[in-house]
């Protein structure tokens, strides 16, 4: 295996004194695709948060290419090729969808994407460019969120929840454009409750079960009686 | 004629208003922060303004040059070293911390300056004027800073809606974690808007300075316009801002007007009448 792009050891993440997240440990080879899956309430957002930098951690948990980036804020993280799609979007109201890009872009790094490319990516947003982010639709939305990510030149997108909210077609319409984005070069962690559509998008799997890693392995590799009892903890 | 003349007289200084009420709407809008110490940083521009006037010979407009900067200097390092920490879910804690620098700043401008009355002299512009059409008149030093205060207003407006920064304002008061994933540090943007903010307030404090007379005191009393101002005009633009200072302006003018006990007390009047009948202001920002 080569060098990995990421690595998170024995990560542990609190809320307070709640504790969401147990010695997590997993590794993103470059150009690679990585699920996390987990029921409601496992920590795979928490692990996207702290890899972000929204949740800060030990200097040493987390690693991009050896170096340790764990203690980092969010806006650092972001510039060293980390870029996150959040849960439920979350895009910024009161900006326009191309304001929206163009303000995920503002650290000006090097790279494939700018916004002619997004816009080639996902033709639908081309048309709406100027309208308010809150008119569009929801799998649009979903779009600008992960063109917003990818105007920063991530080495490195986190993908939270994609499928939240849309229609099984919009979703599927998503995962379809995600090739594309791995083939620029750019790694990609899918957290998804949507077990199937994270396995046939991912060749590396992490099961999370209440905060643990319960399972890990290639997705070819795993029987869906072992996913299963990972997820639910049978 | 006379009361063409009053409504002038109030619309013109309804731009400064203005000006003192969009410094306080930037940093409410952009981190929500109620800064009560805004009107004492007006007067400290005010004092900036006289001390580099009287060392440097200039006349107080040309010293808008030098104490713009300062001031925006000042707000840089206020945000950052101080204001930045009193941020988070609970408005009270900046509310008592700029509570506390408003009386910092009173009693340390009484300890340098003592409690006179001061005023900038500005020299021959002061008392210039020209005749409108027969019986208006228009002083040239007001319609000055009137334009001074479009052009401010303007130059707010573009900044906010058509720059990177202003956009990062608007993204930054939209979603603060989700701007930090952008590669946004909020502390550096809250700090941009408080030096955006007492750059603003630095050119309507000198102008102000030049009509009316200032001592260390007065800093409540032009925080109390500025607010008023933003609730007239509500949040929406920096244009209905504007439309506050005036609308406050021309109240304490015609107030004036029929007694001059009543300046302050028309204005007051003005804003509660509006508060009354339109509490969101005149141009409320639209929910998105």
């Amino acid at each position: 295996m080569p060098e990995p792009l990421l690595e998170v050891r024995a990560l542990d993440a609190y809320y307070g004194d709640f504790q969401a997240l147990f010695s997590v440990s997993l590794a993103v080879a470059p150009g690679e695709v990585v699920a996390v899956i987990g029921a409601n309430g496992a920590g795979k957002s928490t692990l996207l948060n702290s890899i972000a930098g929204v949740i800060r951690s030990r200097r040493n948990a987390i690693l991009l290419r050896g170096n340790p980036i764990g203690d980092l804020p969010a806006h650092a993280v972001v510039a060293r090729g980390i870029a996150l799609v959040p849960e439920g979007r979350r895009l910024f109201s009161s900006l326009s969808l191309e304001e929206n890009l163009l303000i995920g872009g503002q650290l000006g790094r090097s790279g494939p994407w700018n916004l002619a490319r997004i816009y080639e990516l996902f033709p639908a947003l081309a048309e709406r460019a100027d309208l308010p982010s809150m008119a569009l639709s929801g799998g649009q939305q979903q779009m600008a969120a992960i063109g917003r990510a990818l105007m920063s030149n991530p080495s490195l997108l986190l993908c939270d929840e994609l499928s939240l909210g849309l229609a099984p077609i919009v979703v599927r319409d998503l995962y379809a454009r995600l090739p594309q984005i791995v083939s620029e070069g750019c790694s990609l962690i899918i957290v998804e409750q949507d077990v199937v559509q994270a396995l046939n998008a991912a060749k590396q799997v992490y099961c999370l079960q209440e905060g643990r890693v319960a399972l890990a392995g290639r997705s070819a590799a795993l029987s869906r009686e072992a996913i299963s009892a990972a997820y639910f903890g049978t | 004629m006379e009361w063409i003349n009053v409504i002038i007289q109030g619309v013109l200084i309804g731009g400064l208003y203005a000006m003192f009420a969009a410094g306080l709407a930037l940093i409410f809008g952009v981190m929500r922060l109620v800064n009560i110490a805004h009107g004492d940083l007006i007067v400290l521009a005010a004092y900036l303004a006289l001390v580099a006037a009287e060392t440097l010979v200039l006349n107080p407009l040309t010293a808008i040059a030098i104490v713009a900067p300062v001031m925006a200097a000042i707000g840089y390092l206020l945000q950052r070293g101080l204001l930045n920490r009193t941020l988070g879910d609970d408005l009270l804690p900046p509310l008592l911390v700029t509570f506390g620098l408003s009386i910092i700043i009173q009693n340390g401008l009484l300890e340098l300056f003592t409690a006179d009355s001061r005023r900038l002299n500005a020299g021959a512009i002061e008392v210039a004027s020209f005749q409108l059409f027969a019986g208006v008149w228009i002083g040239v030093l007001p319609l000055v800073q009137f334009i001074a205060a479009i052009a401010v207003i303007g130059a707010l407006q573009v900044l906010f809606y058509r720059t990177a920064l202003g956009r990062a304002f608007r993204a930054t008061a939209d979603d603060p974690s989700v701007a930090q994933l952008m590669g946004l540090d909020n502390r550096h943007v809250f700090a941009l808007a408080m030096a955006v903010s007492l750059a603003v307030i630095a050119v309507a404090g000198i102008l102000i300075a030049i009509r009316t007379n200032f001592d260390p005191a007065i800093g409540p009393a032009r925080l109390i316009f500025g607010f008023e101002a933003v609730i007239i005009g509500g949040l929406g633009s920096m244009w209905g801002t504007l439309a506050g200072g005036i609308i406050l302006g021309v109240s304490q003018a015609i107030g004036a007007h029929i007694d001059p006990g009543w300046q302050q007390l028309a204005g007051h009047l003005a804003f509660l009448a509006i508060l009354a009948v339109r509490p969101q202001g005149l141009f409320p920002k639209i929910q998105g």
